[in-house]
């Protein structure tokens, strides 16, 4: 076992001592390899992390939603609708909810503008989100003034700031009583934006959905299910970013292993034959070359992993700040929940760190098994 | 020591380019003595030593080694040595390994390690402890008077000291054989008698040595015991110088 | 005179990157359960206003509520982006933002 050992701290000693040789080159090849598992392992870290905690946030969304749509658009929903699909069998409680966007002139920025239940806010009054806070520089007690739908102006109070934590869900969320909703967009008399449905039986959820949809031709309902799917498959890889940055990636490994797999120089090849004309074996060789490939691309996973893990969980993804943002004014700051998805980070491996390894040993393999005379007669 | 019986090395066997090397040479090796292959370029001196060394398998014939330490080879059956011609490549790489110190014409050193390295390189896949070996190298150094450039680069040498890392680097696992193709080849006539001057101390030491050569420096020495002539593959003249 | 190995340098780096991982695993652990009444307050305030969307993209309807949009509908977008994949993703919308606004009001 401790001849084991020794052999092969033997040599990775040479096999960094070779490395070393073409320092700027290999420190170089080592530098980019960990900066595209980097930017990958950001990725899957932010995405996964994201996921989760829309699973969490969304476990409790409602069971349905029902929208009406008219000439193929999302469209006002008659309330009396919600009578009727309240007695449907199994329908727990049917809730008309009151939502819509506002555009800030000022800012150039998109609100959430939603009527909570209960009288959250009394009339007069707004809760914003800590975003739309941010953006206008507003604070508790402050008037903000809003565009009603007629160009009049909506002075409204600030009666209270959601806590950071929300940031995730309510950043650019505006809340008003119903009172305020009706003067800022003049919805017609009996109509909602659409209807929050519960169900008592979660099994009876999709007879309830049918149900709907054939008694309201012109409805649609999203169930629960659907709304968590969505965000299953946000930033999935065929998202145009997504499939940008992986494709890049891909190809830089590709050219990495490229490289080794055709590159093995005379000067290599004459090293190889010295090796084994002073009593190296075919395998030594090997794990010689092994050993080269693991040192570069193992480091680099395992620094890349490790700096992407920082950059996500404590600098907040800064570097993708950018492309996240888009086109929008209101982004909203938040810090992820650590989380780790054990299975991509094993295909991260088995992609970075396999093929170039594999790639390192094959040519030196060929060259190995020749006759270690070949050395003498150089 | 080794004995060679009807040896014969062919290549591209049963081609148009067929080419015997080596023709049933039949020869021994006595231990503790300098043996010098002496002969033309192409008269199939590196060839046999090749064979000898282990580093290739002749076509016909057999190689015996006797009084040979080897982990597969069981103490007790020693004495009555072992073919090498039929052993498989494993064992064949330990032998070389422990068994023979190579000296070559072209040094052979990796380039852009230090001395130092290059010297334990042999010693390396041995797995035997890192601070033994590293301090073999270093009495070595010490031994070659190249101390100096321990941590150098073999390509900052000068060919005599090149010569001496090589000798240094052939003798790390101990062997019990040196074998030396064209030592001298690349040395002047004062760098060549000092490289005779080693010679003479590992001769001393008690090791066995083989040198292919075609230099009167190194086969009029005093230092060979037999000289042995040899010429398109074949043995043509030898002697035990007394 | 003693030197240390270089093996026994890249051994420690990888023991050390190892000792990373491991702490990485346990920092996800405390992080999360240190954020458990974060994320709790999240998911009640999602429950109380039957919230169905996480904001994260503001910029046009069908970011910002991708769960509510109607798919089937083009431009519903940023007043002036058009989204088409996968050109989207790599042409900007034009700047024709001041303009409009001076257009509207």
């Amino acid at each position: 076992m401790s001849s084991f050992i020794n052999r092969h701290r033997n040599i990775i000693d040479f096999a960094l001592s070779s490395l070393l040789r073409r320092k700027i080159k290999n420190i170089s090849l080592l530098g980019v390899y960990t900066l595209i598992i980097f930017v990958l392992a950001s990725l899957i870290f932010f995405v996964h992390a994201l996921r989760r905690e829309a699973a969490l946030i969304l476990k409790n969304a409602p069971d349905m939603v029902v929208q009406r749509l008219m000439a193929g658009r999302h469209e006002l929903i008659p309330v009396d609708y919600g009578q009727k699909i309240s007695s449907i069998r199994g329908v727990q409680d049917v809730v008309p909810r009151l939502w819509g966007y506002y555009f800030d002139p000022a800012i150039g920025s998109n609100y959430t503008v939603m009527v909570p239940r209960d009288n959250m806010v009394q009339p007069d009054n707004i809760i914003i989100g800590t975003g739309v806070a941010r953006v206008r520089k507003a604070s508790v007690r402050d008037l903000i003034a809003f565009q009603a739908y007629d160009k009049t102006p909506l002075l409204l109070m600030i009666q209270q700031i959601l806590p950071y934590e929300s940031e995730l869900v309510a950043a650019d969320l505006i809340l008003m009583s119903e009172q305020d909703f009706q003067s800022m967009f003049n919805l017609p008399k009996g109509y909602a934006t659409d209807l929050a449905v519960s169900v008592a039986n979660p099994r009876e959820l999709v007879t309830v959905a049918t149900k709907i949809a054939e008694q309201f031709p012109d409805t649609r309902p999203i169930l629960k299910s659907e709304i968590l799917r969505t965000y299953d498959s946000v930033f999935d890889w065929r998202g145009g970013m997504m499939i940008v940055i992986m494709s890049a990636a891909i190809l830089s490994f590709i050219i990495f292993a490229w490289d080794k797999a055709t590159g093995l120089s005379a000067e290599e090849r004459k090293e190889i034959g010295i090796l084994k004309s002073i009593g190296w074996e075919t395998s030594d060789v090997l794990f010689l070359k092994f050993w080269e490939g693991i040192v570069i691309s193992l480091s680099a996973f395992l620094c890349g992993v490790l700096l992407a893990y920082g950059h996500v969980f404590f600098f907040s993804a800064t570097i993708f700040e950018h492309a996240l943002k888009g086109w929008s004014i209101l982004y909203p700051q938040f810090r992820l929940v650590p989380a780790i998805d054990a299975f991509q980070l094993t295909v991260l491996f088995a992609l970075s760190v396999l093929p170039y390894t594999v790639a390192t040993i094959v040519p030196a393999w060929l060259a190995a098994s020749a006759d270690p005379d070949a050395a003498m007669r150089s | 020591m080794i004995e060679l019986m009807q040896v014969t090395k062919c290549f591209n066997a049963g081609k148009s380019n067929e080419f015997t090397a080596v023709d049933s040479v039949s020869l021994t090796i006595g231990q503790g003595l300098v043996t010098v292959l002496k002969g033309p370029s192409g008269s199939g001196k590196t060839t046999l030593l090749t064979l000898i060394g282990c580093m290739a398998r002749p076509s016909s014939g057999r190689i015996r080694l006797n009084d040979i330490n080897a982990s597969f080879f069981p103490e007790t059956s020693r004495k009555g040595g072992f073919d090498i011609s039929s052993l498989p490549e494993r064992f064949l790489t330990e032998i070389r390994r422990d068994t023979f110190g190579f000296i070559f014409q072209q040094f052979n050193l990796i380039k852009g390690i230090t001395v130092l390295e290059n010297i334990m390189l042999p010693a390396y896949p041995t797995g035997r402890g890192h601070a033994l070996f590293r301090k073999r190298a270093l009495e070595l150094l010490e031994m070659f008077n190249i101390s100096r450039h321990e941590t150098s680069r073999v390509e900052w040498l000068s060919g005599g000291e090149l010569q001496r890392v090589a000798i240094a680097r052939a003798l790390i696992n101990d062997p019990a054989v040196i074998v030396a193709d064209e030592p001298t080849a690349h040395l002047d006539s004062k760098l060549s008698c000092e490289f005779m001057e080693i010679i003479g101390n590992l001769k001393a030491e008690g090791k066995t040595i083989l040198i292919a050569s075609h230099d009167p420096i190194v086969y009029d020495s005093r230092l060979a015991d037999q000289v042995i002539e040899m010429r398109d593959g074949r043995i043509t003249g030898s002697g035990l110088v007394s | 005179m003693f030197k240390v190995r270089k093996s026994t340098y890249y051994l420690v780096f990888l023991v050390s990157c190892l000792a990373m991982f491991v702490a990485m695993t346990l920092h996800v652990r405390y992080g999360q359960a240190e954020a458990k009444t974060g994320s709790e307050y999240r998911a009640s305030l999602a429950e109380k206003l039957m919230i169905t969307d996480l904001c994260l993209f503001t910029e046009a309807r069908y970011t910002r509520h991708p769960s509510m949009a109607d798919l089937d509908t083009p431009f519903q977008d940023h007043p002036v982006s058009l989204e088409h994949f996968p050109s989207g993703s790599f042409v900007s919308p034009p700047d024709f933002t001041a303009r409009l606004h001076e257009l509207i009001h």
